[in-house]
């Protein structure tokens, strides 16, 4: 009941992770959760992911502006080597690989952040309310998550797909959903925590709404794993998105899309692996970007909290 | 573990909440809930995939509907009637072991999906028997070793394989090891059904290392994570304090305690490789129920589907299940304190 | 037998130094108390008798002897033979020290056999039996075959005992050992500890902040400050004339069961690892610092042969400290023409099935202060949540002002709500750490008042100001702040209230023992100046004397005695009462 182990006798000074600067100034004023964010800036991880995400995103963003070509023209012969025409060779129908790559980032990205938006919403809304509430409210709220728990992600995705067909909102919608319960559960474990925290408890004393206890005591002490989530679920939804328009279910052809390009190209990998290389390479690097930055704020995190006394 | 509210003094000592058939309870209970589980889940893949308001015949069949083949396929699928009636029928099929016929070729789906659950049952066997104990090795000694070059390289290395979807993962394998770069695997799984996999085992190898490759990150960084706090524990220290080996201190006190939050993950990894099989197996064009799922949601070969997603569903509430019981087995706070 | 010499240990990372300049003896069959606040380093010395030191520590300089021979130069192969063989370790919490997965005998067993004690497993047997009767324990399989969980606290700690002394070690490290306990066990251990230091010819380092259980245990004592060590002799004379001023302000700031003394804090706070000042570490909130303190660090100097201190103004503090401790003010009872503020009759709680709250009557009244006194699981806090509404599960009546009270704060109206508040033992959790101290403030003010921005602010730094606080904390977050500042912000958000009654919930339990007395004068005040009735609910028999008027003593859900704080502690009827005084650790014991 009474925790009396206080006295951890200047070991608390003692910086636990290598990675992490000794202990900010006592008298800075900054907010816990600009110092979590200052700290990840500095970590050589996040710089990297930071970097990795905003050239990707360049190139989905503006790409379409720079395609030398249009993304339906024949320009060659199907599976052209680069050369003369078209830098980076043809497709398999004979279109500028260049261009079409340029072209396909957009519907990737767009689609992934409506989903993760979405997801975040639904989950954290979720899992605060069933961890404020406890008792059987709260049981049959995470019962029935865990049972969208038992599909995997991409076969949940599916299952629908099948019956109402490769729509996109479909597919945002779905991929959203699949995230919900995952990111309810960590909102509900974070707020249980806070949950039992005396400040809760305090602002329960003086007649608080209940609301306003979600929004300002707990909410706003759960962010911080909330970013490390957000980054790690668009990692996923990314990963997500590109595989259903690589099984053919997403995007539609003749549309130009990363996930799309690597089905429709594979055949010809070993005359012409550009179209299928350049999509799978700018997956890889955007997804290890999202994920570098994920665990850049997950470490910062650590470092911040293991600071204070509960930690 | 929360401490107990009360404490108690050294004139009451704790009695012993041992109680003889607890573990046979909580199995019981476990089993009971999972087939409760089971049941809503049917329910989810029956309403998502044939009760849908609308006509169904004519969704499954698209352009090709002409009216002879409406009919079949509504006399197939019951859809004459009640939906609860249809319902009922596909649930007793179920639990019969009567999965219907395929309506792509008319096979029973029992028959057309036998081979290729062993095929996808072996591929994520072979990947689970090699990647579980390596990421428990490796999460190990990354926590032995921390910040050492090994932890580090490895840290990045999962870190970059955790953000990579599965099927980057297996096309980047295809261009490295089988177009591209080098040559010496086949890029395709050029088999039929029905030849059981491991008598073409230079096929599996690309699609098990892409499995691997996607597992193991998971694993080892929780079992990392969960092996440096059981380092830092108090107990693990005093282990150290009473002057016990190192071997030992890691051995007895360090080791059984760190791996139990692993075994969780591992079900949950584990019950993500049937799921991973599906984008996976359609890369390698692998003759297993990834693609054979692919194929039916392609063609809306409705029984197939319902068939894959409640296998693939049960196998996690299964794996689940023996997570728990194994996780109350290991460890004798939760053990004795089962009622 | 054993000495440490000049021993410095400092963080790996900044090379800022934990402990410096450490230096002192212990012979067989002593016990050598080391008393120290938390972040003073104590445990820092402790574990290095070991040659241990947790991560991110290393030894930089010094020497630790046994018996001539410096151990922090052995090889690590040496090092685990004299751990646990020669020199062994009590931890503080057994509970998270035993290893949750292993059998107590298996534990036991292990370190005979590290130690290649005892010729077979017979003779190992043999050897639990005999440790578990001199610790007190059973030794029957069953309970040797028992999981740490399955023990209770003093039963743990007196298997850490059993463990650290059956190798028949030649030194003993107790890292406060009787922290995580209560008090009547806290005194069997104790007893247990002294018992087998003295009859094996032990030499034993005890390491704790509490001077009252050191003051029960040790011949010697050594006080620790900011990394180094200001004063060292025998108990008798460090009780009587401190030489050290830090030392003189903490035995003022003991409380003490007989509760004729003043109750006095240290302001300030000790400096941490790499932000200790030139100078005397003290100077900061010393009274007798002067430019030379805050210039050099002062040299050791004998006050007596065996007692030793490190201060430039050692003879000016002895001479004074030989005074007494200044006698209590009386503190302020009710007036006669108060009116009743609270009254709990006939309360029954319940937690699920279980009941744990039987008949609890309580009366409170303006200006007076009622201490509820009790162990851990009597019950105590519960009272408190059903009076503030956080504990619905009762029956009963809660009376304010005469008016009964509904079981959820929730449910009660905003006067009632106003009027009551809550303090909560630890600050560290009852301030949300992302909001200003001025938001937090400020919550009372606009759920009760309808003040404007400029009012609320006026009215926020006042209450700050009440429990010495300022303005300028407005902006900070508790993050920032120490413990005591943190608690006086919890203060401070209940007086923004305006409330006539303040529930005290072990205010003072997870702060260091110089805060502590500063709360308490702080509280002591605010129920004097501004005539506020307190329920304070405590485990700490030795602060009632100090701060309450009426004590009710509880065991098991039940109030076993009642009545005004003198007669009970002088003349205790129930049979509990007095086994807890009598296992109280007291300083004028000594």
């Amino acid at each position: 009941m009474t925790d009396q182990r206080t006295d951890v006798d200047g070991m608390s000074e003692a910086p636990v992770e290598p990675v992490s600067s000794p202990p900010p100034p006592r008298r800075s004023k900054r907010s816990p959760l600009a110092m979590t964010m200052a700290r990840a800036l500095r970590l050589g991880r996040t710089k990297v992911g930071l970097a990795l995400v905003t050239v990707l995103v360049a190139v989905a963003a503006f790409g379409p502006l720079l395609a030398p070509e249009s993304t339906t023209a024949f320009v060659g012969p199907p599976y052209q080597p680069p050369g003369e025409g078209a830098v980076m060779g043809t497709d398999f129908l004979g279109r500028d690989t260049l261009s079409r790559f340029l072209a396909g980032g957009r519907s990737v990205l767009i689609l992934s952040l409506l989903a993760t938006v979405l997801g975040l919403i639904a989950g954290v809304a979720i899992g605060l309310i069933a961890a404020y509430s406890r008792g059987s409210m709260d049981d049959v709220i995470m019962r029935s998550m865990d049972i969208v728990l038992a599909f995997p992600q991409i076969v949940f995705v599916l299952l629908l797909v099948s019956t109402i067909g490769p729509k996109l909102w479909l597919l945002v919608l779905t991929v959203a959903a699949t995230h919900a319960p995952r990111v309810a559960r960590l909102a509900r474990g974070a707020a249980l925590e806070v949950v039992e925290r005396d400040f809760v408890k305090a602002a329960e004393v003086l007649g608080e709404p209940r609301w306003r206890i979600l929004l300002s005591e707990i909410l706003p002490n759960i962010t911080s794993p909330l970013m490390v989530e957000a980054s790690l679920r668009l990692t996923y939804s990314i990963g997500l998105v590109a595989a259903i328009s690589f099984l053919g279910f997403g995007l539609q052809p003749p549309a130009a899309d990363w996930g799309l390009m690597i089905n429709e190209n594979r055949v010809g990998l070993t005359v012409q692996p550009w179209p299928v290389a350049l999509p799978t390479l700018a997956i890889a690097l955007l997804t290890i970007g999202t994920n570098l930055i994920a665990d850049g704020l997950a470490r910062a995190l650590i470092g911040v909290d293991r600071g204070t006394a509960e930690a | 573990m929360k401490k107990p509210a009360i404490e108690s003094s050294d004139d009451r000592p704790v009695k012993t909440r041992w109680v003889p058939h607890g573990i046979t309870w909580f199995i019981l209970r476990r089993v009971l809930l999972g087939i409760a589980t089971l049941f809503i889940i049917s329910l989810i893949v029956f309403g998502a995939t044939q009760a849908l308001p609308g006509d169904a015949a004519r969704a499954i069949l698209g352009r090709e509907a002409t009216p002879q083949k409406l009919a079949a396929v509504r006399k197939q699928l019951n859809l004459n009637r009640p939906v609860t009636d249809q319902y009922r029928e596909w649930l007793g099929g179920i639990v019969t072991g009567d999965f219907g016929r395929s309506l792509a070729n008319q096979l029973p789906v029992s028959s057309f999906l036998g081979n290729r659950i062993v095929n996808s049952g072996f591929l994520v066997l072979l990947s689970a028997v090699i990647s579980i104990p390596l990421s428990l090795l490796i999460g190990s000694l990354g926590a032995l070793w921390r910040d050492r070059p090994f932890d580090t390289v490895t840290s990045i290395i999962n870190l970059a394989l955790a953000a990579l979807p599965e099927f980057v993962i297996g096309v980047g394998l295809i261009l490295l090891f089988a177009t591209s770069v080098f040559q010496f695997l086949p890029a395709v799984s050029l088999i039929s059904p029905d030849t059981p996999v491991w008598e073409e085992l230079e096929f599996i190898v690309l699609p098990a290392l892409t499995l691997i490759l996607a597992v193991t990150p998971y694993i080892s960084r929780i079992m990392r994570g969960s092996m440096i706090e059981v380092l830092e524990s108090d107990y693990v220290e005093m282990a150290r304090l009473k002057g016990l080996r190192e071997r030992l201190v890691i051995s007895r006190h360090a080791l059984p305690n760190g791996i139990i939050p692993a075994i969780q993950v591992t079900a949950l990894q584990l019950a993500y490789l049937a799921g991973g099989v599906v984008v996976i197996e359609f890369v390698f064009t692998f003759p297993g129920i990834g693609q054979a799922l692919v194929d039916a949601v392609a063609k809306r070969d409705l029984p197939i589907i319902q068939s894959l997603s409640m296998l693939i569903a049960g196998v996690y509430v299964v794996l689940n299940l023996l997570a728990d019981v194994a996780t109350i087995l290991i460890s004798p706070r939760l053990r004795t304190s089962l009622r | 037998m054993l000495e440490v010499e000049n021993l410095r240990v400092e963080l790996t990372y900044s090379s800022a130094d934990i402990v410096d300049e450490i230096s002192f003896h212990i012979v067989a069959g002593e016990v050598l108390g080391l008393v120290g606040e938390s972040g003073s380093g104590k445990s820092t010395i402790g574990l290095a008798l070991l040659g241990h030191q947790r991560r991110g520590a290393r030894v930089a300089g010094g020497e630790v002897r046994l018996e001539g021979d410096n151990i922090l130069t052995w090889s690590p192969g040496r090092l685990r033979k004299l751990r646990g063989g020669v020199v062994s370790y009590v931890p503080q919490d057994p509970s998270a020290s035993l290893n949750p997965a292993l059998r107590i005998g298996k534990q036991l067993e292990e370190t005979l056999e590290a130690h290649a004690y005892g010729g077979s497993s017979k003779a190992r047997h043999d050897r639990i039996d005999e440790m578990m009767s001199e610790v007190l324990l059973p030794a029957d399989r069953e309970f040797l075959q028992r999981y740490p969980h399955q023990l209770s606290g003093g039963q743990l700690q007196r298997v850490a005992l059993a463990m650290a002394f059956a190798c028949r070690p030649k030194v003993i490290v107790l890292d406060e050992p009787t922290t995580a306990l209560d008090v009547t066990t806290q005194s069997h251990v104790l007893g247990t500890v002294r018992d087998l230091c003295v009859a094996h010819g032990v030499a034993a380092l005890y390491v704790t902040h509490d001077l009252a259980v050191v003051a029960s245990v040790a011949d010697r004592l050594a006080v620790m400050y900011a990394g180094r060590m200001v004063e060292l002799g025998p108990k008798e004379q460090l009780f009587k004339s401190a030489a050290h001023p830090y030392t003189k302000r903490l035995i003022q700031a003991v409380p003490d069961i007989s509760g004729r003394f003043e109750l006095v804090g240290i302001p300030g706070r000790a400096p941490p690892p790499g932000h200790r000042p030139e100078g005397c570490f003290f100077a900061p909130r010393c009274e007798f610092a002067d430019d030379k303190a805050r210039r050099e660090f002062p040299g050791v100097t004998h006050v007596s042969e065996s007692h030793q201190v490190r201060c430039w103004h050692a003879e000016e503090v002895f001479a004074e400290a030989a005074r007494a401790r200044g006698l209590r003010k009386d503190g302020s009872g009710r007036d006669e023409q108060d009116k009743g503020l609270l009254a709990v009759r006939g309360l029954q709680a319940y937690y699920r099935s279980r009941h744990v709250l039987h008949d609890v009557n309580i009366e409170v009244w303006p200006r007076q202060c009622v201490a509820v006194v009790g162990e851990s699981g009597s019950g105590k806090t519960t009272l408190a949540r059903c009076v503030v509404g956080l504990h619905r599960e009762f029956s009963g009546e809660v009376l304010l002002r005469g008016k009964a009270l509904e079981t959820s704060a929730r449910s009660r109206d905003q006067q009632s709500r106003r009027q009551i508040q809550y303090i909560f033992q630890s600050p560290y959790s009852s301030l949300n750490p992302r909001k200003t101290i001025g938001q937090i403030i400020a919550q009372p003010l606009r759920l009760f008042s309808d003040l404007g921005r400029r009012d609320a602010e006026a009215r926020t730094i006042e209450a700050l100001e009440r429990v010495s606080l300022s303005g300028a904390y407005l902006s900070r977050y508790p993050d920032q702040l120490s413990g005591g500042e943190r608690q006086r912000v919890a203060i401070a958000r209940a007086l923004a209230a305006q409330p006539s009654l303040l529930v005290c919930d072990e205010v003072t339990s997870a702060l260091d023992v110089s805060v502590q007395a500063a709360i308490v004068e702080l509280l002591g005040e605010l129920q004097r100046d501004l005539g506020l009735g307190l329920l304070f609910i405590t485990h700490n028999l030795a602060l009632i004397r100090t701060i309450a008027q009426e004590v009710a003593v509880m065991a098991d859900g039940r109030i076993v005695e009642a009545g005004p704080v003198a007669s009970v502690l002088d003349s205790p009827q129930a049979d509990y009462t007095k086994k807890l005084l009598s296992d109280t650790p007291s300083l004028t014991t000594v």
